[in-house]
């Protein structure tokens, strides 16, 4: 019987089929922990108002949102710190992990409470959240609004008047960024290079009367545009700074917080389930579309998805022409021998090498020894500072492409001897060259394989992390690498990725708590990119298949 | 000129025997004078000596690894894309030695077509297809190039099928189809030779038929060799026969005579299905 059934082969087929599942159960698995992870970080969750006995039995008034909560050991329990005649003889006790905000008045953002010490717990609905551009969270009743000094507001049309009045300084300042970062910021990058035209024409000793007349003149009127500028800055400033709310805690300290630190206020305990399902997506085209704050724990990736994706691109770029040539000459050209096996052999190994030593490579050969001459030959004016003799973009994307490069040959390799012997021979017998059959015939036939290498390439070179570190990734970068200023593609800059941003936020914060979400939030979007770009090109490849399907014919 | 050549071919041929029954009328297009192949050190063919009409069909007909494909692609050096081949001797195409120095071998191939076994059409649409020559050539006067696709494909007795679906992909067409697409991309260049590789063994009786009726056409215009297994085929098509057995030629003749009078006792055992 038993037998039988193994002869009939469906304990393969069940095994085979189990491994399958067993796969993309991981799959989805690991895939949903991390979207469960990092997308309910941004659920704007209920604050509650705890009275809390501590260990040395004094009440304590405490508000915050609950984040996590585990069972522990009593002897570990005791270990943390909580009293003995509180944990009793339990084996286990429970403690919940609370976030308190409010950093100018305690020490940590996060407190460990044990749960059967929360003698009251209470969501009162007039409880504020408060976002705040520097020192994260506040948690507090809102008492007033202040005018230099003078109340404005309070009793029950406070809360009105306050959000109106965040829109508002919202406003002024979304024109003070946008008038730092686009108009004074196109200034001084024109007044920088201005600058190195004057160093370069007095290295070139050309610096004559009429070329300082010349710098002079649009020196100053660049000077008179940022004096504009400027001072219509410091009204800004001054009407941003000018409200502020007044808060009181849930303990009675009352703090003042300027409006003009506040990114976003509201009452979570009074929100309906709709509110909170469009704050939540608010938030999270913030998290897409944002600049990062606090040490990177808070606000956006926009740059480090806008330094991926380009970093990414380039790259393809780069490896595509190099790999396929490559390929074409050892397939097409090279006589078959001792010498192509052996460059198919290194070119095998190649993809082997662990990326970190490509990193090392790029560091010590791209970035020092060419950027470096390019600075020598090229930058003159711009000494001692380096242009490309530092990590950036552009050394980056080499040594990505370089990376890479094994893959792309391989693949386009492959396509090439898929082609069938008769289309070339076709191409030749109507008289056509070498050259000609490869370009109009068989290179477009292998294009899909083209296409399969530059997709593994990217998948690879989207989730490197070890190798940039050393090539030209930060953990923040003042300008992103493409801007209106000409021109416009600054290779030499330096970029945020994805990938090192998990790493920063996960293993060099200095708030573990706060930055666990955004960690799996990252991650995840990381995926999601990686993934965008890889449909992008199977897209393309599917395409090209369905137009040159003769190799099934 | 012409009185050389004849006699040179009359030399020829006497050894084997004498295709000049006409030599008036017939023109002699293709010379092959002692030509030796080899692959590495194995020899394919030996000291062929042959002469091929102008406007003729001349077929090559023998058991399979004689030699008859590799003779062919001689004709337009398309032995020259394996490794390792050498060649002894001459070809002559209108009295110029196509195996000489001076070749360039991508016009040699455009005075000399060639057409497969199997269809292998480019994976583009059936217009680019019959263009692909042309483009080549440098032409892309859409005029011109529209005029000469149609020329061609009515030239394949293929125009009434597909001249609503130039644009279409030419892999959606029938094998019989696809061949015959694939000798309209062959005229299309105007060669003045044609060679075909047993154009017809992939295809089934009703489109072999047609390949065979446009093959009885093309001769107004080409000078045509064909490779065929199927002996019936041969004795339909071709004016002239060559008979080949391991890598010899072993008869050459005007088909009627060769097919109902051979000389050689291996071309009659091999005619009637003694083996082979």
């Amino acid at each position: 019987m038993i037998k039988q059934w193994f002869k009939s082969g469906s304990p393969w087929i069940w095994l085979n089929a189990s491994a399958v599942s067993m796969s993309l159960i991981l799959v989805v698995g690991i895939l949903g922990l991390i979207a469960v992870r990092g997308l309910g970080h941004y659920w704007p969750s209920n604050v509650a108002h705890l009275q809390y006995r501590d260990k040395d039995g004094q009440m304590q008034d405490i508000t915050g949102e609950f984040v996590d909560s585990n069972e522990v050991s009593a002897q570990r329990a005791k270990d943390a710190g909580y009293a003995a005649t509180d944990i009793g003889d339990d084996l286990e006790v429970e403690q919940k992990l609370v976030k308190i905000g409010n950093r100018e008045l305690n020490a940590m953002d996060f407190r460990w409470l044990l749960a059967k010490n929360i003698q009251k717990e209470e969501y009162p609905e007039a409880l504020v959240v408060v976002e705040r551009r520097e020192y994260g969270n506040f948690y507090g009743f809102l008492v007033a609004l202040k005018a230099s000094g003078q109340i404005v507001a309070n009793g029950p049309n406070v809360w009105e008047a306050a959000q109106k009045s965040i829109a508002d300084t919202a406003q002024v300042f979304k024109e003070i960024k946008q008038l730092e970062k686009k108009e004074i910021g196109a200034i001084n990058y024109a007044l920088e290079r201005l600058r190195l035209k004057q160093r370069s024409l007095e290295l070139k000793n050309q610096w004559t009367d009429e070329a300082k007349k010349e710098i002079a003149a649009e020196k100053s009127t660049l000077q008179t545009e940022y004096q504009s500028y400027q001072s219509r800055l410091k009204q800004l400033y001054a009407k941003g700074n000018e409200q502020s709310l007044v808060f009181k805690t849930g303990d009675g300290h009352e703090v003042a917080i300027p409006v003009g630190k506040v990114v976003n206020a509201f009452q979570p305990n009074a929100m309906s389930v709709f509110t909170k399902i469009g704050h939540y997506f608010a938030k999270l085209g913030e998290f897409l579309s944002d600049d990062p704050r606090e040490a990177n724990t808070e606000g956006g990736i926009f740059p480090a998805i806008y330094g991926t994706v380009l970093m990414v691109i380039l790259m393809a770029i780069m490896v595509t022409p190099f790999g396929v040539v490559a390929a074409v000459y050892l397939r097409e050209y090279a006589k078959q021998g001792f010498t192509t096996r052996l460059i198919r052999i290194a070119v095998n190994n190649l993809a082997g090498v662990p990326s970190i030593v490509y990193g090392v490579f790029g560091l010590g050969f791209f970035v020092y020894i060419l950027g470096g001459n390019i600075d020598q030959l090229f930058y003159p004016e711009s000494a001692p500072s380096p242009v490309f003799g530092t990590p950036g973009l552009m050394w980056a994307s080499i040594t990505l492409a370089l990376l890479t490069l094994p893959v792309v040959i391989v693949a386009t390799e492959e396509g090439l001897s898929r082609i069938p012997k008769s289309i070339r021979e076709g191409s030749l017998a109507l008289g056509a060259t070498k050259f000609e059959t490869l370009w109009l015939t068989v290179l477009p036939m292998a294009s899909p394989a083209m296409m399969t290498g530059l997709i593994l390439a990217v998948a690879r070179a989207a989730g490197e992390v070890a190798p940039l570190m050393l090539v030209g990734v930060v953990k923040l970068a003042p300008a992103l690498p493409l801007d209106g200023n000409f021109p416009f593609l600054h290779l030499d800059r330096k970029f945020m990725h994805l990938g090192f941003h998990i790493y920063d936020v996960g293993f060099q914060s200095p708030n573990v708590e706060a930055a666990r979400p955004l960690v799996y939030a990252t991650s995840l979007l990381l995926v999601i990119v990686i993934v965008g770009l890889n449909l992008a090109a199977v897209t393309i490849r599917n395409h090209l298949r369905e137009k040159y399907r003769a190799l099934e014919g | 000129m012409e009185n050389q050549a004849e006699r040179r071919h009359a030399i020829d041929i006497s050894s084997i025997r004498t295709i000049s029954h006409n030599p008036g009328k017939e023109d002699p297009c293709l010379h092959v004078e002692n030509l030796n192949l080899f692959y590495g050190q194995k020899q394919a063919l030996f000291n062929i000596n042959m002469v091929m009409p102008k406007q003729r069909v001349t077929a090559y007909i023998g058991p399979s690894g004689c030699g008859k494909s590799t003779l062919l692609r001689c004709i337009n050096r398309m032995n020259d894309l394996i490794d390792g081949v050498r060649i002894e001797g001459k070809i002559n195409l209108d009295d110029q030695d196509i195996y000489a120095k001076s070749v360039n071998v991508a016009a040699l191939r455009r005075r000399v077509g060639m057409v497969f076994q199997k269809p292998n059409p480019f994976p583009k649409s059936i217009y680019e297809n019959v263009a692909y020559g042309l483009r080549i050539q440098g032409i892309n006067d859409r005029h011109t190039l529209d005029e000469a696709v149609e020329q061609s494909l009515q030239g394949a007795a293929l125009w009434g099928e597909v001249k609503d679906r130039l644009n279409d992909n030419a892999f959606g067409l029938s094998g019989g189809q696809q061949q015959r697409l694939v000798i309209a991309r062959a005229i299309a260049i105007e060669p003045e030779v044609l060679l075909l590789d047993e154009p017809a063994s992939a295809l089934d009786p009703i489109s072999t038929l047609k390949i065979e009726e446009l093959i009885n056409e093309l001769k107004e215009k080409y000078t045509i060799v064909i490779v065929t297994h199927n002996m019936q085929q041969a004795a339909r098509v071709s004016d002239y026969t060559a008979f080949m057995y391991m890598g010899e030629l072993i008869e050459f003749g005007r088909t009627t005579e060769l097919f109902t009078n051979p000389v050689k006792q291996q071309t009659e055992d091999y005619i009637t299905g003694r083996y082979g």
